[in-house]
């Protein structure tokens, strides 16, 4: 968890600091039980392989959870997720690493709420956008 | 890709879009956060102890796909077999804390036919509310499904 992030230094722009994540196939085993999702092409290669996959493939909804962790690490602790999109544009595979990048794309106020909109995405090692999605975050003022 | 034929009709489409699914209830339990947090690799406190912005244990924003909605039943037949998640849209309102019951409705919000390079598809667009125990709009979460 990062530091806190005040509207007041955030700016259109801004780039979200880069992170590199590599699931294992333990972590989709993980998923597969915290969610509850227990399809087969997440875990058991040949059932992946029969049904003409490349091999055991990371759940999109895993992916949705890792853009949102990315977001809300670099927001803070006292930041406050309002949307979350994506969109599952390619498979990624456990065992390579995944690179999420993202920037910030508007700074606005509504309301009472700071509120901030980032393009995020994750990134197979051929640099490939996979899993495109943005976010709003409602980020605390330096004056509270 | 599937040699099976199949035409959506506009009147299967006036029939499908509306359509709800049967609610599921479940009590959202501290430990089945922190087992979520822990798969998807998040170490935020928030999720595990709380912290004083959270006041409490809060469950991490897509915790609700564990709450396994489930799909609205089409009055019809797609002979479709393969399924592919096209991608989610989520608005957050309020934060869902352990002892929650969260009780998950599906509504069946567009259906379309569409031929690409992986042959027919049939693209379904599905809104899942998640309501909590005082009966708050806790979020949303709008899913793209493509059968083909």
């Amino acid at each position: 968890m990062g530091q806190q992030i005040y509207f007041e230094d955030v700016r259109e722009g801004m780039e979200l600091p880069v992170e590199v994540r590599e699931p294992t196939t333990r972590q989709l085993v993980q998923y597969a039980g915290a969610s509850g999702d227990f399809y087969e092409i997440h875990y058991d290669r040949n059932y992946a392989e029969s049904i003409g996959l490349p091999g055991i493939i990371i759940h999109g909804a895993l992916k949705n959870a890792m853009l949102g962790a990315y977001v809300t690490g670099w927001a803070g602790p006292g930041s406050t997720l309002r949307r979350l999109t994506c969109q599952y544009r390619g498979m990624d595979f456990p065992d390579e690493p995944i690179t999420a990048k993202g920037h910030v794309t508007r700074v606005y106020q509504e309301g009472e709420q700071n509120l901030v909109d980032c393009t995020v995405w994750l990134e197979n090692p051929q640099g490939q956008q996979t899993t495109p999605g943005t976010a709003t975050v409602a980020l605390p003022g330096r004056n509270g | 890709m599937s040699t099976n034929s199949f035409t959506l009709t506009d009147e299967m489409r006036e029939q499908s879009i509306g359509v709800e699914s049967a609610p599921t209830t479940t009590a959202v339990e501290k430990g089945h956060i922190a087992r979520f947090a822990e798969a998807i690799g998040d170490d935020n406190p928030a999720y595990t102890e709380g912290t004083p912005e959270t006041g409490g244990i809060v469950a991490p924003p897509t915790f609700l796909r564990a709450m396994r909605a489930v799909r609205p039943e089409l009055p019809f037949e797609i002979p479709f077999t393969r399924l592919l998640d096209g991608g989610s849209d989520w608005e957050y309102f309020e934060h869902v804390r352990p002892g929650d019951v969260i009780t998950a409705v599906g509504r069946v919000e567009d259906i379309r036919e569409r031929t690409g390079s992986i042959g027919q598809m049939i693209i379904s667009t599905i809104k899942v509310t998640y309501r909590n125990q005082a009966g708050a709009i806790v979020a949303t979460q709008t899913s793209t499904s493509i059968r083909h």
